[in-house]
C-alpha cells in the first residue's frame, strides 16, 4: 500500500513559526514581505478612505485641519515607503529573480532575511509615530514643515523612513550581485527576461538614491534633536537644499516603483499574446535609460521653489527626455500585442489596464514637466491625479497582475479565474472614477492638502469618493479569493500559463533549492517557435 | 586546512570562485552606497562653504591642524597594516595576520581617542552647535553651520571607524583560531576594502575641514 506523498517543496519542507522567521529561502522571505506590505497597504488605504470621506463635502465635517494634515501625510508615507517601494521588488522580485536566472537563491540569503527585518523595524517606528500622535509634514518632510513648524512625531517617523531605506539598499545590492554572478550557464545578458533587466535597473537606483534620502532625513532628525540650523534660514541654513537632497532620491524613487512594474508587464504581455517581445534590446535598454535619466530630473519638483530659470529649463527638458524610453516600452508592448493570439486572463487584464493608465499618467507628466503649465497646476489635484495614475494605475495594477500571474507558482494553487477578471475590471473602473475627476479638479484650481474646498468642486469630489469606494471593493476581492485559493484552489501544475521563463520549468510550489534538475536555458520569449531550444551560443 | 576552503562554500553557490566574486562585488556595491551617503552630507558642506567662504575659513581656525595631521598619519599607517593583513591572510601567515590586525585596531583606536579629545576641547570652548554655542565675531550663525557640518561629517566617519574596529575584532578572534587560509580569506579581504574606504573618507575630510582657506 502506498501512501500518497507530496514532494518536498519550500512550503512544506519545514513547519512552525521559527522555520519562517529564521528562513534564508528567498521564496519564504518573499511571502514574509507579502504579508507585511499587505498590512501596510491596508493601513495606508484606511487613511485614503478617511481622506476621501472628508472630501465628500466642501466643509471640514469629518476631520479637523490638523488631523487632515496628519492623515494625508501618513497615507503618503505608508504607501510610498512601506508599500510601493518594496512591493514588486521585495515580493515578486525576491521570489523570481533567482528562479528566472536558474539560481538556487539570492547571493546573500541572510542579508535578504535581514532586509525584511529592517523593513519590519522601520514599519514599527512609523506605526509608533502614528499611534502616539501622528505626523503632519506631508510625505515629503519639507523643511520647515518638518523642522521648526511641526510639533508632531517627526523624529520617530523620519527614523522609520531612514531604517526602511536600508531594507531597500540591501535588496538592491543583493539583486545586482545575484544577476551579475549567479546566472545559469548559457544565460547571457541578452537572453535574460525583461523582468530581470527591470529589476537590475531598479536596483541601481536603490543603491545610488536611497543612501541620499537616508542622510537627508538623518539631517532633519539632527536639526530637530540638537536645535541646529542645517536647513533653517534663520540660522544660515537653506530649506531649498533640503528639497534638492530629497528629490534627488525621491524622483528616482518613482522609477523604483514603476520600473519593476514594467518588467512584470513585459512578461505578461508576451505570455498572453503568445508572442516574442517586440524589440527586446530596446525594451531592455530603456529600463537602464530610465534609471539614468531618472537621476537628472529632480528639479522639476522645484519649478516654483525659487530655482533659477536656467536650471528649470534644463530640468524641464530632461524630464521630457524620460518620456522617450518610457514610450519605447509602451510602443513595444503594443507592437507585441499586434497580431498576437490574445488571451483575456486576469493577469492580462491588469497588464492592459496598466498600459492605458500608465500612458495617461506619463503624458500628464509631460504636461507637468512643461514650465508654464506646471506653474498653473503646481500643488493642485492635477499633480495628485498624475502621480496616482503612475503609482496606483501603473505600479499597483502591475503588482496585481504579477501577483495573479505568479500566484500558481508561489502557492501551487490556481485562483478562481472569473472572479479575478471581475476584480480586474472593478479596480480599473474604480480607479478611473477616483482619479480622473481629480485631473479636472486640479485644472480648475483645487489645491491639494486642504480639508475644505469651494462648493463648486463638490460634484467632482463626490465622483472621486464614489470611485474610491469601488476601488476599495476591487482591492478586497483579491484578498478574499487569493486567500481562499490557498486552501481550496485546484493544484496548478508546473506551468499553467504555458509560459517560457525558467521559473515555469520547476514544480509549483518549487522545491527548496528551486530546481530539481538544471533548467534548460533558452530564449526568454520563445513563444512563436514552439518552445524549441536555441542552438548553443545563439542570442535572443 | 586540507579541504581547500570547501567547507566555506554556501549551498547556493557552484564553487568558491563564484562565491568570492559575489562577496567582492557585493562589498564594492556597498561602498558605492557609502559614497552616496557621505556624498549627501558633503553636498551640504559644499553648498555652505561656497556661500559662506570667509566664515567657514575663520571657523576652521578653531580646528587643531596638528592633531588633524597626526590623525591622518595614524589612519594612513592603519591602511598599510590593513593591506598587510590581507596579504598575510592570503600568504597563510597566521602570526603576521594576528599582529597586523591588532596593529590596525590599535591605530584605529588611537584615531578615535584623538578625535574624542578634539571633541571634548570643542565642547569646553562652546563650539558644539546648539543652545550652548558661543562664538566670537560677527559671523556666528555661519560658523555654527560650519561646526554642525564638522560634527556631522566627522561623527559619521567616527561611527564607521567604530564599526570597522568591531569587524577587525571579529577577524582577530577568528584569525587566532586559524580560520583564514590561502584558500579562503574572503572576510579579511572584505573588511580590508571597508577599512580603506573609511580611510579615504578621512583623506577628503581632513583638507576640506581643517586646511582649506587657512591662510585667507
Amino acid at each position: 500500500m502506498s501512501v500518497p506523498t507530496r514532494k518536498a517543496d519550500y512550503l512544506n519542507v519545514d513547519y512552525g513559526v521559527r522555520s519562517w522567521l529564521f528562513t534564508t529561502d528567498h521564496k519564504r522571505i518573499a511571502l514574509l514581505y507579502l504579508i507585511v506590505i499587505t498590512i501596510m497597504f491596508a493601513i495606508g488605504g484606511l487613511f485614503a478612505l478617511a481622506i476621501r470621506l472628508e472630501l465628500l463635502t466642501p466643509a471640514g465635517e469629518l476631520l479637523q485641519a490638523d488631523t487632515y494634515n496628519k492623515f494625508f501625510t501618513m497615507h503618503g508615507v505608508i504607501m510610498v515607503f512601506f508599500f510601493l517601494i518594496p512591493s514588486i521588488p521585495a515580493v515578486l522580485g525576491n521570489f523570481l529573480v533567482p528562479m528566472m536566472i536558474g539560481a538556487r537563491d539570492l547571493a546573500f540569503p541572510r542579508l535578504n532575511l535581514l532586509s525584511w527585518y529592517v523593513l519590519v523595524v522601520g514599519a514599527l517606528f512609523a506605526l509608533w509615530a502614528m499611534v502616539t500622535g501622528g505626523v503632519d509634514t506631508g510625505w515629503t518632510f519639507y523643511t520647515p514643515y518638518s523642522s521648526t513648524a511641526s510639533h508632531t512625531n517627526v523624529i520617530p517617523m523620519a527614523l522609520g523612513v531612514f531604517i526602511t531605506g536600508f531594507s531597500s539598499i540591501l535588496t538592491g545590492l543583493n539583486f545586482i550581485v545575484t544577476i551579475h554572478t549567479m546566472r545559469a550557464p548559457g544565460l547571457t545578458w541578452f537572453r535574460l527576461p525583461l523582468f530581470i533587466w527591470a529589476h537590475y535597473a531598479t536596483s541601481v537606483i536603490m543603491i545610488l538614491g536611497t543612501p541620499v534620502i537616508a542622510i537627508t532625513v538623518a539631517l532633519v532628525g539632527i536639526e530637530r534633536a540638537f536645535r541646529v540650523g542645517i536647513f533653517d534660514p534663520a540660522l544660515g541654513g537653506d530649506p531649498i537644499l533640503f528639497q534638492h537632497l530629497f528629490w534627488f532620491y525621491s524622483h528616482p524613487a518613482v522609477y523604483i516603483m514603476i520600473l519593476p512594474s514594467m518588467g512584470v508587464i513585459s512578461e505578461l504581455v508576451t505570455c498572453f499574446s503568445r508572442k516574442r517581445i517586440f524589440g527586446y534590446t530596446f525594451v531592455a535598454a530603456s529600463s537602464l535609460l530610465i534609471a539614468v535619466f531618472g537621476f537628472l530630473v529632480w528639479g522639476h519638483h522645484m519649478f516654483v521653489a525659487g530655482q533659477s530659470a536656467y536650471a528649470s529649463f534644463i530640468f524641464s527638458f530632461l524630464s521630457m527626455v524620460v518620456a522617450i524610453p518610457s514610450a519605447v516600452k509602451v510602443f513595444n508592448w503594443t507592437a507585441t500585442l499586434y497580431r498576437g493570439s490574445i488571451a483575456w486572463d486576469a493577469p492580462m487584464l491588469f497588464a492592459l489596464g496598466f498600459i492605458g493608465l500608465f500612458t495617461i499618467g506619463g503624458l500628464t507628466g509631460i504636461f507637468l514637466a512643461t514650465l508654464g503649465i506646471d506653474v498653473h497646476v503646481h500643488d493642485t489635484y492635477f499633480v495628485v491625479a498624475h502621480f496616482h495614475y503612475i503609482m496606483v494605475g501603473g505600479a499597483i495594477m502591475a503588482y496585481m497582475g504579477g501577483l495573479h500571474f505568479w500566484w500558481p507558482k508561489m502557492t501551487g494553487r490556481l485562483y478562481p479565474e472569473w472572479i479575478a477578471r471581475i476584480a480586474g475590471i472593478v479596480i480599473f473602473l474604480g480607479f478611473n472614477l477616483t482619479f480622473f475627476p481629480q485631473f479636472v479638479l486640479g485644472y480648475l484650481g483645487m489645491p491639494r492638502r486642504y480639508h475644505v474646498y469651494p462648493d463648486e468642486f463638490q460634484v467632482l469630489n463626490v465622483l472621486s469618493t464614489a470611485g474610491a469606494s469601488i476601488l476599495g471593493v476591487g482591492y478586497l476581492l483579491p484578498l478574499v479569493y487569493l486567500t481562499w485559493s490557498l486552501r481550496y484552489g485546484p493544484a496548478a501544475g508546473p506551468n499553467p500559463w504555458g509560459a517560457t521563463g525558467l521559473e515555469w520549468q520547476t514544480p509549483s510550489p518549487p522545491p527548496p533549492e528551486n530546481f530539481t534538475q538544471a533548467p534548460e536555458v533558452r530564449d526568454a520569449y520563445d513563444y512563436d517557435t514552439g518552445l524549441a531550444p536555441l542552438p548553443e551560443g545563439a542570442r535572443g | 586546512m586540507a579541504d581547500g576552503g570547501a567547507r566555506h562554500l554556501a549551498h547556493h553557490f557552484e564553487d568558491l570562485e563564484q562565491q568570492h566574486q559575489a562577496a567582492s562585488l557585493g562589498m564594492w556595491v556597498f561602498l558605492v552606497t557609502e559614497v552616496m551617503f557621505f556624498g549627501g552630507a558633503l553636498l551640504t558642506y559644499v553648498v555652505y562653504r561656497a556661500r559662506y567662504a570667509d566664515a567657514f575659513a575663520h571657523a576652521s581656525h578653531h580646528l587643531d591642524v596638528t592633531l588633524g595631521t597626526f590623525n591622518t598619519v595614524v589612519l594612513i599607517t592603519s591602511s598599510l597594516t590593513m593591506a598587510l593583513s590581507v596579504w598575510s591572510a592570503a600568504a597563510d601567515r597566521r602570526r603576521t595576520l594576528v599582529g597586523m590586525l591588532s596593529a590596525t585596531m590599535l591605530l584605529g583606536s588611537v584615531f578615535l581617542v584623538v578625535k574624542g579629545y578634539e571633541y571634548a576641547h570643542k565642547f569646553h570652548e562652546h563650539l558644539v552647535p546648539g543652545p550652548f554655542f558661543r562664538y566670537p565675531g560677527p559671523d556666528a550663525p555661519e560658523a555654527e553651520l560650519f561646526f554642525s557640518v564638522y560634527f556631522i561629517l566627522t561623527g559619521i566617519h567616527a561611527l564607521h571607524m567604530v564599526i570597522g574596529i568591531g569587524c577587525l575584532a571579529y577577524l582577530l578572534l577568528r584569525a587566532r583560531r586559524g580560520a583564514f587560509t590561502a584558500a579562503w580569506s574572503t572576510p579579511v579581504e572584505m573588511v580590508g576594502l571597508y577599512w580603506h574606504f573609511v580611510d579615504i573618507v578621512w583623506i577628503f575630510l581632513f583638507p576640506l575641514l581643517y586646511l582649506i582657506g587657512r591662510h585667507a
